[in-house]
């Protein structure tokens, strides 16, 4: 595919967009599974939550 | 109305009296002023060219300073509670300390915008046309900049966040405010919409300014 | 099912994980059609091959406005209805936001050196645009550096609404000062100026990049309801230990 005289700045640009959606979707899957393992460990220590134990 | 003026009155001696503030931003506004030709060069022609322009950044930078006062000695020592369970609207009640503030800060830079002029080779004529688009822009920056100082005392953290939450609201009226006192000084557009506008902008803050900085401090502090 | 069903966290996450996957499987099929039919677009007389980027250009432009819109709907549904999970959707809505706004303004400076011989110009639309940028980050400021999450939460709702104002002179700042950046082609009142054969892929690739962006919102919001359970469980946590 010829992107003409200026292909330098059209694969810049299309890289930069990939990387910044590439950092947005680790930050949402990695904070996920982080999320999920603190609330693992929290479970495990026998903390539960006000609405899992039926009311107080 | 007493109420208002009281408060208003409050807040102008407080200014005076404590901590100098009024000076303050005055002596603060020159320091800056002073500053450029150190790092832009003493081209008399140069300065004149962007001299508005940095007797804007001077004011909004003197502005800026200031507003971080504007709620936090009333949060500290809880004037700011009693002000928000009072019969008044809170809305008025902070419409009335961003008066005071002017009055104490922002009329200061207008007042000596003059001398700084000279400093900067501005034009005699030119420095009338200025210091109305001081006069008329400065109340401006006093009103939005209310927003960022409630927002910022709600979340009690000082200055920089201010400054950032603020900068970004005030660049319409540093445009049209340079763009004003340039037209006297340069032409070749009139004066008369740039400043037109300015004043626009400046009735719009007196309306928003209040209601955001009052939304912001009730919800803020809740 | 109506929104007030939406306001429990719990049926809001199970709902959340149903449609997640599928979300994300149409976002991919779409940007793989999109991208697609972008390569194949035929070369642009004055720009030649550059009118590619505008197939990322204008869709993240565009996306930067619809996430502060988004925000702004959520600002009103946390201070004015106190819907329970409004500023979960606003806290999640803003790094995307800003990141594709952030996307608009390079990628619009790499398409700006080759066809305008600048990377950066001061004209109403750029200018506009770089302070939403900065208007993004200020929330975001609010959002993550408060000490309390539910004022800083209220906090930012009330600058969103404040920077509301700027997207109608985003919108509009290309017609009223007209100095550089293209005026309005796509959306006017007297149909699109564009030729079909770039318009397809440029609303194929817009269709897909709102895809995505509703599938991060909806990834970023199911991780913030888990944060503040851990927060809450933590804080529930302390208070045994000392009882």
């Amino acid at each position: 595919m010829n992107l003409g005289p200026h292909a330098d700045f059209i694969v810049a640009a299309y890289g930069l967009t990939v990387f910044v959606i590439a950092a947005l979707v680790a930050w949402v899957v990695l904070d996920h599974s982080a999320q999920r393992r603190i609330l693992g460990d929290l479970e495990e220590r026998g903390v539960t939550r006000r609405s899992q134990r039926g009311g107080s | 109305m007493t109420a208002l003026l009281a408060l208003m009155l409050r807040d102008m001696r407080l200014a005076v009296r404590a901590g100098g503030g009024a000076l303050m931003g005055a002596l603060f506004f020159l320091i800056v002023v002073v500053m450029v030709p150190f790092a832009v060069g003493p081209d008399l022609n140069l300065l004149a060219r962007i001299g508005p322009a940095i007797l804007w950044l001077g004011a909004l930078l003197a502005s800026l300073l200031a507003l971080d006062r504007l709620f936090a000695t009333d949060y500290e020592d809880g004037s700011l509670d009693l002000l928000m369970m009072a019969p008044m609207p809170l809305e008025l009640a902070v419409a009335a300390k961003a008066i005071a503030h002017w009055l104490t800060t922002g009329l200061p830079l207008v007042l000596i915008a003059p001398l700084l002029g000279l400093m900067l080779n501005v034009e005699l004529n030119a420095t009338g046309a200025l210091m109305l688009t001081l006069l008329a822009g400065t109340p401006a920056l006093t009103f939005i900049g209310l927003i960022g100082a409630a927002l910022s005392v709600a979340l009690r953290r000082g200055g920089l966040l201010l400054a950032v939450l603020v900068l970004p609201l005030t660049i319409p009226v540093l445009i049209f405010g340079v763009a004003a006192a340039e037209a006297a000084i340069v032409g070749p557009a009139p004066f008369g919409p740039a400043f037109t506008i300015l004043c626009a902008l400046s009735l719009m803050s007196f309306v928003l300014g209040p209601f955001a900085a009052a939304a912001a401090l009730r919800y803020g502090l809740e | 099912m109506p929104v007030i069903d939406l306001a429990n966290p719990t049926r809001f996450l199970n709902l959340a994980n149903r449609v997640l996957p599928w979300l994300a499987g149409a976002t991919l099929v779409l940007f793989a059609i999109g991208l697609y039919r972008a390569m194949g677009a035929p070369d642009d007389y004055q720009q030649g091959a550059t009118v590619k980027i505008m197939f990322l250009h204008v869709p993240a432009a565009w996306l930067g406005m619809l996430g502060w819109g988004l925000m702004s709907l959520a600002a009103l549904g946390t201070l004015v209805w106190r819907h329970p999970l409004a500023d979960v959707a606003g806290k999640a809505a803003a790094p995307i936001g800003a990141a594709f706004t952030f996307i608009c303004l390079v990628t619009g400076s790499l398409w700006g050196r080759p066809t305008w011989g600048t990377y950066w110009v001061w004209d109403a639309r750029l200018t506009s645009v770089l302070v939403l940028f900065l208007l993004y980050l200020g929330v975001l400021a609010l959002y993550w550096t408060a000490d309390d999450p539910g004022r800083g939460s209220r906090a930012a709702a009330v600058l969103t609404l404040v920077g509301a104002v700027n997207l109608p002179i985003i919108k509009f700042s290309v017609d009223w000062w007209n100095t550089l950046h293209q005026p309005s082609s796509i959306l006017r009142m007297s149909g699109s100026a564009i030729d079909p054969s770039i318009l397809t892929p440029l609303l194929i690739m817009a269709a897909a990049f709102t895809l995505l962006f509703f599938t991060l919102h909806l990834a970023a919001m199911r991780n913030e309801i888990l944060r503040r359970r851990v927060r809450a469980m933590r804080l529930m946590q302390a208070q045994e230990v000392h009882a």
